[in-house]
């Protein structure tokens, strides 16, 4: 319904979101304004019991109201500079409703009475306009009054409280590191996100939620001038549903990998990652070039999640296969007709994927959706059949359901909400099986870590995927660092051709911060959890060029 | 109304600068009606339509920057704003690399402005969808399309007397038409200052066209093949690169203009002699901004850059002839600093899509790209896939419809390969040509329609 403003990263040196930009909602406000107090419950309920009866008055059959307060920290550095803090608000209401069979949605700023009333009047004429062309009434699963809740991330550390002073000492002491340790440039940036969203419908819920979300990250470049080469290597953090508390790079978090690499959980040390990384960099920059060819894969949580992400979770929406998405993000592969044939081999018998909005420290989880639906976990994939997909109210009838898995969810107060992807992740194996374990049994193999170049078709098939580190693999061992390496596959071949999982100890979370969809686009956060697993004679391409 | 006049602007810019108590002070004045509506499945699914008036206020002591943004237009919200953004600047680690403010300058008015498309209303959305559905109905095929429009201002200004106002419109419409069997799909996209020129019903029947004779496409078999890229694939690789002019990636040693052993490959011979890439913001068919920053919207993150778009010329005759720079490191080199363009002007020939695929033996004809991304910054390396159109030329003729490939290319190595260049259009904001380039690299197929 509006322009976005953006934030663009390119002149920012930040490879790990090469291409793209930081959308930035709502205004710039002082450190202090973002520790304002929520508005209380109870004045938010009046409000949104103007908008309920004023859209009721006016012939609404259902409708809903979110006011939202959307807060924003994002802090930028380069080496020793801090480039940029910005610090965001946004508020508003948004009043989404059915009249004639047809939706409606205006959203305001003016958080009076008599403008939200006239807000929701505008949807309903809005909705009204729309009937005339409209071919097929919405059809609402039911879902029951929830009454009066509310929830909240479970935090140890409110971001916003702490001081900004101390995350630039972070950032300082991460870029110092790194430096001290053969970089020759470094970026790092936080981003703090928190969603203070209070919904309400005519079903009678009173939802009141505040949800927080953190992302430490840096790029890392080596550079070899006299050969003219540079290579990047990005943080190995994921994007996470917690507070300040992610920071504290407990010991107790870190899994040790196989010659002495380290992941990290629900904990990461920023700056143990900057110092290992900028190693890394410069190990890359001597790295021996692949030869192209069948590999089998080891790939790490913190690469695999976006293959998930790209490759089931994008393919399982919805909307997406029925075509509302057509004319941007796409459709995709995994048609109805596939779906109720209930033999749809989507990956081997080891795969099995699930859809949630539960698991705890992840970015999806929340308790309710964007129109009211308490958070579930249901199955996507199983025994690598194809089962179900993610829907919202409106959608789910179509595949004969008859309440919504909760899959609604809009970017602010003014953006009305769609089906977004839940936490979309694959089952740990129930075989005790560690990272070195799994690196024991390939004879001719690449082991990848972390998220690098990555591109699919617009119904999902067809995929090819960079990292950020690549270990050569021969019989059984780790033999040396690889570079200008990237796999293409076919959806359905890479996922039949999953070998093997490591077990729940070596389950961790991948998470997207700002996917995009929708016109006009729209972003959300989303975390992927996996063990480490192992895909069988992938197709590996060198990426090597001179121009 | 969001969309004040040059007087009223710079009226209430003085007003705002006047509470200032800042060393520096500078100030953005962003006003948009934007609209759109969205269909899928011959079906309006959004519409809406919103008004949006913000400052920016930018507040500096010394080297230390803050910003404050409002979309309250009384004195005492004007007065606090300003009172905001210095208490964060106040507050704000001192940034070593603030380079003063510009003071006055001369800007050019570049005519983006057109009275069609500031009108456009509910109504007129409705018929431009319909417009694009009904064909579609009546052929038994599925449309998708989005329609924006916006009509607003950017002003800008400073306590050393620097002002500026551009008035803007704008309408961008993109189509995807798809065969009941899923079989075969088409796109369009159009993009104007001035909607009077834009035919949704032209443009959907581009992509009506495109969708019937996609259906049931033939597997070749991945490689290097000569293809025409029309110009909305061009424009996107194209305008990859020109994003990566940027002097100071350069000179550090981490950009494709990067050369070994150090300093950069300004001046070589980069590209293909016919290759000339230059931007104009008087141009009228892509009118830009005549001032660089203050298009930052209601957070103001562009903030006031002030320097004055020029034609400037980047590629001639093949020839790296300029980088960007910001002015920190434009000062710091003692050298001028040239802002990054806004859009570009690829220097083409004359001969249209049709001339090129009359002259081709064998091709492939590629409507557009989907999903690409940076493989290796050093070579400027990209993968993606073709999307919405993709045939096999021989002999002249477009032969039959073929399954799309994944791409790995560098727009670098591609302007070294050019068989021939067309007549440019506007597409994606940029003017450029239908091109003819050898060797493209298809390295794998995809199943996707």
């Amino acid at each position: 319904m509006r322009r976005r403003d953006f934030i663009q990263l390119s002149g920012l040196g930040m490879s790990a979101l090469m291409g793209s930009s930081i959308p930035v909602l709502g205004n710039a406000v002082s450190v202090h304004h973002l520790l304002e107090p929520r508005a209380d419950a109870a004045l938010k309920k009046k409000l949104a019991d103007v908008a309920l009866n004023a859209a009721k008055s006016k012939g609404a059959t259902y409708a809903d109201v979110r006011i939202g307060r959307y807060l924003q920290q994002f802090i930028f550095t380069r080496e020793m500079k801090v480039q940029n803090i910005t610090n965001a608000e946004s508020y508003g209401i948004g009043i989404r409703v059915i009249a004639n069979g047809t939706w409606g949605f205006s959203a305001t700023s003016d958080v009076r009475p008599e403008a939200i009333a006239k807000c929701a009047e505008t949807a309903v004429a809005i909705a009204k306009a729309n009937s005339k062309i409209q071919k097929e009434p919405v059809d609402l699963a039911p879902q029951k009054g929830v009454g009066d809740v509310s929830w909240q991330t479970p935090l140890k550390k409110n971001a916003f409280e702490v001081p900004v002073q101390e995350k630039i000492d972070l950032l300082m002491k991460v870029n110092d590191s790194a430096m001290k340790n053969g970089a020759g440039f470094v970026t790092s940036n936080l981003f703090f996100i928190n969603e203070q969203k209070y919904f309400a419908s005519t079903d009678g819920s009173y939802i009141d939620q505040d949800i927080h979300r953190i992302w430490p990250t840096f790029t890392v470049t080596a550079v070899d001038r006299q050969a003219g080469k540079f290579k990047t290597r990005d943080a190995l953090s994921s994007p996470m549903g917690m507070g300040y508390e992610y920071l504290d790079g407990l010991a107790s978090d870190k899994i040790p990998g196989p010659n002495g690499l380290i992941s990290y959980r629900n904990s990461y040390d920023m700056v143990e990652d900057a110092t290992v990384a900028a190693r890394q960099a410069k190990e890359k920059l001597a790295a021996k070039s692949i030869q192209s060819g069948k590999y089998d894969l080891v790939l790490d949580p913190n690469h695999l999640g976006l293959t998930i992400h790209e490759s089931v979770g994008h393919a399982t929406e919805l909307d997406r296969v029925l075509g509302y998405e057509a004319n941007y993000a796409g459709t995709s592969f995994a048609t109805l007709d596939k779906w109720k044939s209930k033999n749809f081999n989507y990956g081997s018998k080891l795969v099995n994927i699930v859809a949630d909005k539960t698991q705890p420290l992840t970015l999806g989880t929340v308790a309710y959706d964007d129109e009211g639906v308490p958070g579930k976990e249901w199955d996507l994939i199983k025994d690598g059949i194809l089962v179900n997909y993610q829907a919202t109210r409106d959608q789910v009838k179509i595949l004969g359901g008859t309440e919504s898995n909760g899959c609604s969810y809009a970017d602010n107060w003014d953006s009305i909400q769609f089906q977004r992807m839940p936490n979309v992740s694959l089952k740990p194996g129930t075989e005790k099986r560690s990272v070195s374990d799994m690196i024991k049994g390939v004879d001719k193999g690449i082991y990848i870590m972390g998220r690098g170049s990555y591109s699919i078709d617009q119904q999902r098939y067809n995929f090819q995927f960079g990292g950020q580190l690549f270990y050569e693999i021969k019989n059984g061992q780790i033999v040396g660092m690889l570079d200008d390496v990237a796999y293409q596959s076919n959806t359905q071949e890479f996922w039949n051709s999953c070998a093997q999982l490591c077990d729940k100890d070596d389950y961790r979370t991948f998470g997207s911060f700002f996917d995009g969809k929708g016109q006009p686009s729209q972003v959300s956060a989303v975390s992927h959890g996996c063990p480490t697993t192992r895909f069988n004679g992938v197709n590996v391409i060198n990426t090597g060029r001179k121009i | 109304m969001a969309i004040l006049t040059k007087d009223e602007a710079k009226k209430l810019l003085d007003k705002v600068l006047g509470y200032s108590k800042a060393d520096e002070m500078s100030v953005t004045l962003n006003g948009n009606r934007t609209g759109n509506i969205r269909y899928a499945r011959n079906n309006v699914s959004t519409s809406g339509e919103t008004d949006n008036l913000s400052l920016a206020v930018t507040a500096v002591f010394g080297k230390k920057v803050g910003s404050a943004t409002i979309n309250e237009f009384d004195d005492q919200s004007l007065e606090k704003t300003v009172r905001r953004a210095e208490e964060t600047a106040r507050l704000a680690p001192e940034n070593p690399e603030y380079v003063p403010m510009l003071g006055p300058q001369k800007y050019i008015e570049t005519g983006a402005y057109a009275e069609s498309t500031a009108k456009i209303n509910p109504e007129f959305r409705a018929q431009a969808a319909f417009d694009s559905i009904d064909p579609c109905s009546k052929k038994n095929l599925t449309a998708a399309g989005y329609m924006e429009d916006r009509a607003g201002f950017s002003a800008i200004a400073n306590n050393k007397g620097l002002f500026g106002y551009n008035p803007v419109t704008s309408v961008d419409f993109s189509v995807t038409t798809r065969t009941a069997d899923g079989t075969g799909s088409g796109y369009a996209s159009r993009d104007f200052n001035d909607v009077s020129k834009l035919s949704t019903k032209e443009a959907t029947e581009v992509a009506m066209n495109k969708a019937l004779a996609s259906t049931n496409a033939k597997a070749l078999e991945p490689g290097k093949y000569t293809v025409i890229l029309e110009p909305t694939a061009a424009s996107d690789l194209i305008g990859l690169m020109m994003n990566s002019l940027d002097a100071r990636n350069a000179e550090e040693g981490r950009s494709f203009l990067s050369r070994k052993g150090g300093g950069t490959r300004l001046g070589e011979k980069f590209f293909d002699e016919r290759i000339t890439i230059y931007s104009d913001p008087a141009n009228v068919e892509i009118p830009g901004s005549p001032f660089t920053g203050g298009g930052g919207g209601r957070f103001g993150g562009g903030g006031v850059d002030g320097r004055p778009q020029e034609k400037t010329l980047w590629v001639e005759n093949g020839i790296i002839k300029n980088m960007s720079y910001s002015r920190y490191w434009a000062q710091k080199n003692n050298v001028k600093a040239v802002p990054p363009s806004g859009g570009f002007i690829m220097q083409g020939g004359n001969q249209s899509l049709l001339d090129l695929i009359k002259s081709t033996q064998k091709g492939i004809l590629v409507t557009r790209f989907w999903y690409i991304r940076a493989v290796d910054p050093q070579t400027l390396l990209y993968t993606g896939l073709t999307r919405d159109g993709t045939f096999l030329i021989e002999n002249g003729q477009i032969k039959y419809p073929v399954k799309n490939f994944r791409f790995n290319e560098s727009p670098v190595i591609m302007l070294n390969n050019v068989e021939a260049l067309g007549k440019p259009v506007r597409a994606g904001g940029v003017l450029i040509p239908p091109m003819k380039i050898r060797d493209f690299t298809f390295s794998s197929l995809s199943d996707a329609v």
